[in-house]
């Protein structure tokens, strides 16, 4: 079980938390101008790599806050966590 | 014949005898003793059989690798399958051989286990207790940690001082972050821990290696490691006359420590000669074929490993998680060098056992080569090697060095099979803990149960929520009782408990903008004072909720949910919030506990609100639907609510929870001389279903669009955005063929679920154009009604559908879904 490190709480347990997937995909702007294929895209694709993935995470049972993860997907190692606003590390 | 020394044996207690059966055979020991131990001291050196062809086995290890020891504990606690090395000897066991194969047996057999879970935290964790584990403990308490040692033998030896020791607890599994689940098992108690460690130190060991040759599997061979193991801590010599087979100096020593306690060595063999030559004339022939660190929990955390030609086998290479360490002999320190030798050669490789709890042989996994299998990894599920109780301890790095030499490949070209949690067979029952029964999830009850219980209410389970379904009066049937429920609502009055509807509080400058984005129809226009109607979407334009939104003031509102689904609409309003409009002022409070809703609805509904007394102006004009008003009622601060969900006049009552009871009695003392009767959720879904009002997760499955339900008025027309609106008009969104919601008239009650076709060929399968999402005995229609979602189902109003089922067809005239007062005149009353 992973130990996730909540900006807001610290290191607490998975289980705390709920997976939000992919990050930094902000809601379309005007979704009326869009194609169907464009809202699509937006509403069902989603980056799957493996190596560091900027993704949403809930502090469902602790803070209730949701907030960013950097996590590599292929060692489950959090390579940063910062709150909704922050800029992803570099 | 007893074979036990009249000295030496470490773990023993002569002093303390210990009587037991061991199929069906009374026999004695000495306290710390094994079962294995003590069957060896009493010269029962075979006494098992193999799981799949029968062979005679006997004990072959003296720990959690034996393969072939495996028994049945009857007494003094059940255990259906363990290996006899790690049965612990207690006064009264009784244990039954079996082969290799558990049985499962009926609950009432079984008595309960306490099975408890721990939570620990510690800086240190030490998986092993023998000599390298120790002194990592040591070192690392000396540092300060707090250190924890686990080993799953039932002592271990020079225990150090400030470190917590649980012996007799196995590590199950290794996961992310120093996160290590154990199993503690004592005669007493199954406990399993939950462990976080800053750091993980893996002080495993290593099991002595078998070798393939004929006949490796009988009784009386055994490794040398373990003859010398029972000599040394039971005082048991295995053998008189001793032949020991060795490709390494570890074999010698083993071999040794018997000549001098008594036994004759009549053969030494090493690579070259064949042991199975050595078998007949013995009563014991040792066997080591070299030493594999046990790397099992070190591996399931993608810790990677290396060959060592010195060892003769795979040892870790150091790539790892950085929390994770091996140590000691489990990473390959002080393990004697080998000769690299698997496999006896012969003609016939039918008796070379490699998996002897599988009964696999060196011609198996031939076989699985010669039907042209590569991999170790296919050969593993080709022939199950590995997969039994004892995960392959002892055949694991056998089967892959044996797969390389017949392949010809280097012995380093493919390593042992992964190996995955858990690392011991662990019951369900522990494993649950104690999250079973009314413990396995919240019970959620209204402050109106005790009444509900003490009129008889049969409840029903509604999400967490304990619900009313419906209340039998003198030994009704559910049918009678809901049909009675159903005339009262319809003419004169029922109650129902409302109060597990989710509610939430909704307050701030923006929260009418926000209600706007998240509901399809317009909050923001709704007077203070009114209540609206409104779907909730997914952003793919299907249905995700339903409920009512109360203004209370400009910028305040009381939205409610349904009972399933109040936490995922909180939740949902919560991610909206913080993660795309963070500025907007608006905060989200759950208030379902706090407020119980007593909803009064029938013909006779406002005679029963006033015959309570209240301060309210009921007159129709003054009070209209869609609207509530707050005042007193029976002398109680409530908010009154005219919405209906039965198609009748209809007053839900909200109150302090703290008041309810009081209110409800209230309410059934006043309506008892108008007729009213409490009714549960049978009766609501009965008359919803008459009015066509669609449930959420039932009839609504999340694939509908408000459309599909002939309810495109709920979607606000005007320009401006809400989820899941521009789903609404994708190309899949705006197909003529979609499924609609209708209602049914059948022949007979249909089963909910049940599958329509357009023609009952006969031949299956038929063509399917929808399914039956609810479906009653309609008391208020005297006959069947369904609802029903159905491809083009708005155009087929009059068009029979059939539902073949195994009992025969049923047929249904498509209707719209409306069966009852379709004009709305009852809702004022």
């Amino acid at each position: 079980m992973l130990l996730i490190r909540c900006p807001w709480c610290g290191p607490r347990d998975e289980v705390e938390f709920r997976y939000g997937g992919q990050a930094h995909i902000p809601y379309p702007q005007d979704p009326d101008a869009l194609s169907d294929e464009e809202w699509a895209d937006f509403l069902f694709m989603r980056d799957n790599p493996r190596g560091p993935f900027r993704e949403r995470w809930y502090h469902v049972h602790g803070c209730r806050r949701w907030f960013h993860a950097v996590r590599d997907t292929s060692t489950h190692r959090f390579i940063a966590t910062y709150r909704i606003g922050e800029e992803p590390p570099t | 014949m007893s074979r036990r020394l009249d000295t030496g044996g470490s773990w023993i207690d002569r002093s303390r005898p210990i009587t037991f059966r061991f199929d069906e055979v009374e026999y004695e020991g000495f306290e710390g003793d094994t079962l294995a131990s003590a069957l060896l001291a009493n010269g029962v050196t075979g006494g098992f059989r193999s799981p799949i062809i029968g062979r005679p086995r006997g004990v072959m290890t003296a720990g959690p690798e034996e393969p072939n020891a495996f028994v049945e504990i009857n007494e003094p606690w059940f255990d259906p399958i363990v290996a006899a090395t790690m049965v612990e000897l207690v006064d009264g066991l009784v244990a039954e051989p079996r082969a290799g194969v558990g049985r499962l047996a009926a609950p009432a057999e079984v008595p309960p286990v306490d099975a408890v879970h721990r939570h620990i935290h510690v800086e240190t964790l030490v998986v092993g207790g023998g000599r390298s584990g120790v002194k990592a403990a040591v070192a690392a308490a000396n540092r300060g940690d707090r250190v924890l040692l686990l080993d799953e033998r039932h002592r271990v030896d020079n225990a150090p001082d400030g470190v917590t020791v649980l012996p007799r607890t196995t590590a199950l599994g290794v996961y992310d972050d120093g996160y290590v689940v154990a199993l503690e098992s004592t005669p007493e108690l199954e406990r399993l821990w939950h462990v976080r460690a800053g750091r993980v130190v893996l002080a495993t060991g290593a099991t002595e290696r078998p070798i393939a040759f004929a006949g490796n599997d009988r009784p009386g061979v055994m490794l040398a490691s373990a003859a010398a193991t029972y000599l040394e801590r039971f005082g048991v010599l295995a053998g008189e006359r001793v032949a020991i087979f060795t490709t390494n100096d570890s074999g010698l020593e083993s071999a040794d420590s018997l000549r001098a306690a008594g036994a004759e060595i009549a053969h030494t063999l090493g690579v070259g000669e064949d042991p199975s030559t050595a078998i007949d004339g013995v009563d014991l022939l040792l066997v080591s074929g070299g030493w594999n660190p046990n790397l099992t929990l070190w591996r399931s955390m993608g810790g990677g490993l290396r060959y060592s030609r010195r060892l003769a086998t795979f040892r870790p290479n150091g790539n790892g998680p950085p929390w994770l360490e091996v140590v000691g002999s489990a990473y390959g320190d002080g393990l004697p060098g080998s000769e690299t030798y698997w496999l006896e050669s012969a003609e016939d490789y039918s008796e070379h056992f490699v998996d002897l709890q599988r009964d696999q042989t060196v011609a198996d996994i031939a076989a699985a080569l010669d039907a042209g299998l590569v991999s170790a990894e296919h050969v593993k599920r080709a022939t199950y090697i590995g997969t039994a109780i004892d995960q392959g301890r002892t055949s694991g790095v056998l089967t892959a060095a044996i797969v390389n030499q017949l392949l010809g490949t280097d012995p380093d070209a493919q390593g042992p099979t992964s190996a995955r949690p858990p690392a011991v067979p662990v019951s369900y029952a522990t494993i649950a803990g104690p999250d079973r029964g009314d413990l396995l999830d919240p019970i959620r009850r209204t402050r109106l149960h005790r009444w509900h219980e003490e009129h008889g209410a049969v409840f029903e389970d509604v999400g967490q929520w304990k619900r009313p379904r419906y209340f039998p009066r003198h030994g009704e049937t559910v049918d009678a009782a809901v049909a009675r429920e159903c005339r009262a609502v319809r003419n004169a009055a029922g109650v129902l408990d409302a109060s597990t509807l989710g509610k939430i509080d909704v307050a701030g400058p923006d929260a009418a903008a926000f209600l706007d984005r998240m509901y399809t129809n317009r909050m923001s226009t709704l007077p203070v004072g009114s209540i609206r109607y409104g779907f909730m979407l997914g952003l793919d334009g299907m249905v995700g909720d339903d409920g009512v939104a109360l203004r209370l003031s400009e910028d305040h509102f009381l939205v409610t949910t349904t009972t399933g689904n109040a936490a995922m609409v909180l939740d949902r309003f919560e991610e909206w919030l913080q993660t795309e409009w963070p500025e907007l002022r608006v905060y989200c409070t759950s208030v379902t506990e706090q407020w119980s809703d007593v909803a009064v609805a029938g013909p006779r509904a406002r005679e029963v609100i006033a015959a309570l007394g209240t301060d309210i102006d009921l007159a129709p004009d003054a009070f209209p639907f869609m609207t509530f008003r707050d005042g007193a009622v029976a002398g109680v601060s409530v908010r009154v609510a005219r919405v209906s969900f039965t198609g009748e006049l209809s007053y839900e009552i909200l109150v302090d929870g703290r008041r309810g009871l009081e209110l409800w009695e209230a309410v059934m003392s006043a309506g008892a001389p108008l007729g009213i009767a409490s009714y549960g959720t049978e009766a609501m879904h009965v008359l919803r279903a008459e009015k066509g009002f669609v449930i959420v997760g039932q009839d609504i499955d999340g694939t509908v669009m408000p459309d599909d339900l002939g309810m495109g008025w709920i979607v606000r027309k005007e320009d401006s955005d809400f989820i899941g609106r521009r789903s609404l008009r994708r190309a899949d969104s705006l197909r003529e063929d979609r499924k609609q919601l209708v209602g049914l008239l059948p022949d007979r009650l249909l089963p909910e679920g049940a599958q329509l076709v357009e023609e009952d060929t006969g031949r299956i399968p038929m063509p399917m154009i929808g399914h039956v999402t609810s479906s009653y005995a309609s008391p208020s229609l005297g006959r069947p009604i369904a609802l029903a979602i159905v491809e083009r189902g708005r155009s087929r109003h009059g068009e029979t559908v059939y539902a073949p089922l195994p009992d025969g067809t049923i047929s249904a005239e498509i209707v719209p879904p409306v069966f009852y007062d379709p004009e709305g005149a009852r809702r004022d009353g």
